[in-house]
């Protein structure tokens, strides 16, 4: 059995964005493991822990996108494989780079994040299920094998669903299928000498970002004291009919 | 051939499937193009209503929706030839179009709040970095587009009567579903609500929930939840609001006993008003509020539900 976690890395999201040029400056961010490409990496360990086989992490992006290939193997995933690209790449151009990798791995099934804490895409899980030929089941909050196939319940618009899906198959994770664990400090001794292969990516992107901008609404921040609940109230109730004409 | 994907919920079709037919007659008026429409139904769908809008309309009854057929169902009508294609966002579309802009090799613009054609190649504005930043983005055809519903004036129906053609899909049975979890619906929806009263954690137990339930009813708001509040099982999951949830951008949001981690920001952060209760002065919440009452939400929330009654009388 393999199970491999598609992770990239990604600012986190108490970071102070910067713009220089046009365009966001990650350069004074601090860069984590995007935590939804967390919850893939949790679930191939469980699996691995639980069926046997092998746990592979492959990551997409930039030379730095090391660091968060080195915090999942630190966790406890066996090797990883970096495909190495400068830059956005829309999703349907980051899935034609991993296929050939995820198809020459053959695994038993693959996870990778529900949205993408950086260009907020959901439809990674997609485009590499196309790339592959298998089935993708998206937001998934538990997963079970069933030798041949996976028994899955996942979020719908409305509602929820169990279903069974014949693998291999691509699950997109969210919160609820599982608790990431931190790495240990013998893991991140360990993680040190585990093996990650470089793949270079030649590819361009089909969309191009022209700008960015950063619109965060200046906000009032009127703030009363609620020492006598029904004053504040009632002042409350007071500015958002008069002042912001909302009620 | 610029196909709209028209979303419904078996009797009529949805608000966002109406601002995805604006979109598409606009890149269709700038490409020279006709609009086309893809219907694709679990049972009934509003074919009347629909065929009013398109030239075209494509059906397909599909059965339960998995991923791959909705995704096939859309590929098939696509084969008359498509440059576009433009539908509702939602966290279903945005996955079966990823398998869509794949086969296509189209460029893929999730999410849009607008977009436009020019020179042969779509631009169009999204949110990114958890609705941080606003990007402007461009790709060439074929493209792939989703709208970000309130984003977008409703279409209008043509006065016209479309011509149906009902399409004949190879079986895709790679996922069976099981067992469908429906999660009950009152009041105004999450998503498309001008109001949104929203409970966290600090609210302390789920029966607090009924003041909440209370406040959003006065005020003819949606109810919303923080992710703490849904873990414990206090709310369902419909009901949260954030980055693994809803997103959400209402005229007001008031957000009782939370506390404002990112990832609650990130549903919410563009809403044009946010007030906040908690009697935390330092919590994060009210650093993006509009207006705050540092306070007991036990003793707040009756108050301000007994001040709204007071203003309405």
């Amino acid at each position: 059995m393999k199970f491999i976690a598609v992770i990239r890395q990604v600012p986190d999201g108490e970071s102070r964005l910067r713009i220089q040029g046009d365009r966001v400056d990650l350069s004074g961010a601090t860069l984590i493991l995007d935590q939804m490409d967390e919850y893939g990496v949790e679930e191939a360990l469980r699996l691995k822990e639980k069926h046997g086989g092998e746990a592979v992490v492959v990551g997409f992006g930039p030379e730095r996108t090391e660091e968060a290939i080195r915090t999942a193997l630190a966790m406890g995933m066996d090797r990883g494989i970096h495909v190495v690209y400068e830059g956005y790449a829309d999703p349907v151009t980051v899935a034609e780079a991993l296929a050939p990798i995820l198809k020459e791995e053959s695994p038993t099934l693959i996870l990778t994040g529900g949205q993408q804490a950086d260009w907020d895409s959901q439809a990674l899980g997609g485009a590499l299920a196309e790339a592959l030929g298998v089935p993708v089941v998206a937001w998934t909050t538990a997963l079970e094998l069933e030798g041949e196939t996976a028994k899955a319940k996942h979020d719908l618009d409305e509602g929820a669903e169990w279903v069974r899906v014949r693998l291999p198959a691509v699950f997109t994770t969210q919160q609820g299928l599982n608790e990431p664990r931190y790495p240990t400090l013998p893991g991140i001794m360990k993680a040190k000498k585990k093996e990650i292969k470089k793949v270079p990516f030649g590819g361009g992107s089909r969309v191009e970002i022209l700008q960015e901008s950063i619109q965060e609404k200046t906000r009032l921040q009127k703030v009363l004291d609620g020492k006598d609940p029904v004053a504040a109230a009632e002042e409350l109730v007071r500015l958002l009919h008069e002042e912001a004409k909302v009620i | 051939m610029i196909l709209v994907v028209l979303d419904h919920d078996g009797s009529r079709l949805r608000k966002a499937s109406l601002e995805a037919l604006t979109r598409a007659r606009r890149l269709a008026e700038a490409l020279g193009e006709r609009v086309a429409g893809v219907l694709l139904a679990e049972g009934q769908a509003p074919v009347e209503e629909a065929r009013g809008h398109v030239e075209t309309l494509y059906v397909a009854e599909l059965g339960p929706y998995t991923a791959e057929k909705w995704a096939a169902g859309i590929l098939e009508a696509a084969k008359a030839g498509v440059k576009a294609i433009v539908a509702p966002s939602s966290r279903q579309s945005r996955t079966y179009l990823g398998r869509v802009a794949y086969a296509l090799k189209a460029g893929l613009l999730e999410d849009t709040l607008d977009s436009w054609a020019e020179g042969g190649q779509v631009y169009a504005t999204r949110y990114a970095y958890l609705n941080r930043v606003t990007q402007k983005v461009r790709s060439a055809l074929p493209v792939v587009l989703t709208v970000k519903p309130n984003t977008t004036p409703l279409a209008e129906p043509l006065g016209a009567q479309g011509e149906v053609v009902a399409l004949s899909l190879p079986p895709v049975a790679t996922v069976e579903v099981l067992e469908r979890v429906q999660e009950e619906k009152k009041g105004v929806s999450l998503t498309e609500a001008d109001v949104v009263v929203t409970g966290g954690r600090g609210l302390g137990s789920p029966e607090a929930f009924q003041k909440v339930e209370e406040l959003a009813a006065l005020l003819g708001g949606a109810v919303g939840a923080t992710r703490a509040v849904v873990d414990a099982g206090w709310r369902p999951y419909s009901e949260q609001v954030g980055q693994t949830g809803k997103t959400v951008q209402p005229s007001l949001y008031i957000a009782l006993g939370v506390s404002g981690a990112v990832q609650h920001l990130a549903g919410m952060n563009k809403s044009k008003y946010i007030v906040a209760v908690n009697k935390d002065p330092e919590a994060p919440i009210f650093k993006h509020a509009d207006y705050g009452i540092v306070g007991d939400v036990h003793q707040v929330l009756p108050a301000l539900i007994h001040a709204v009654k007071k203003l309405k009388d």
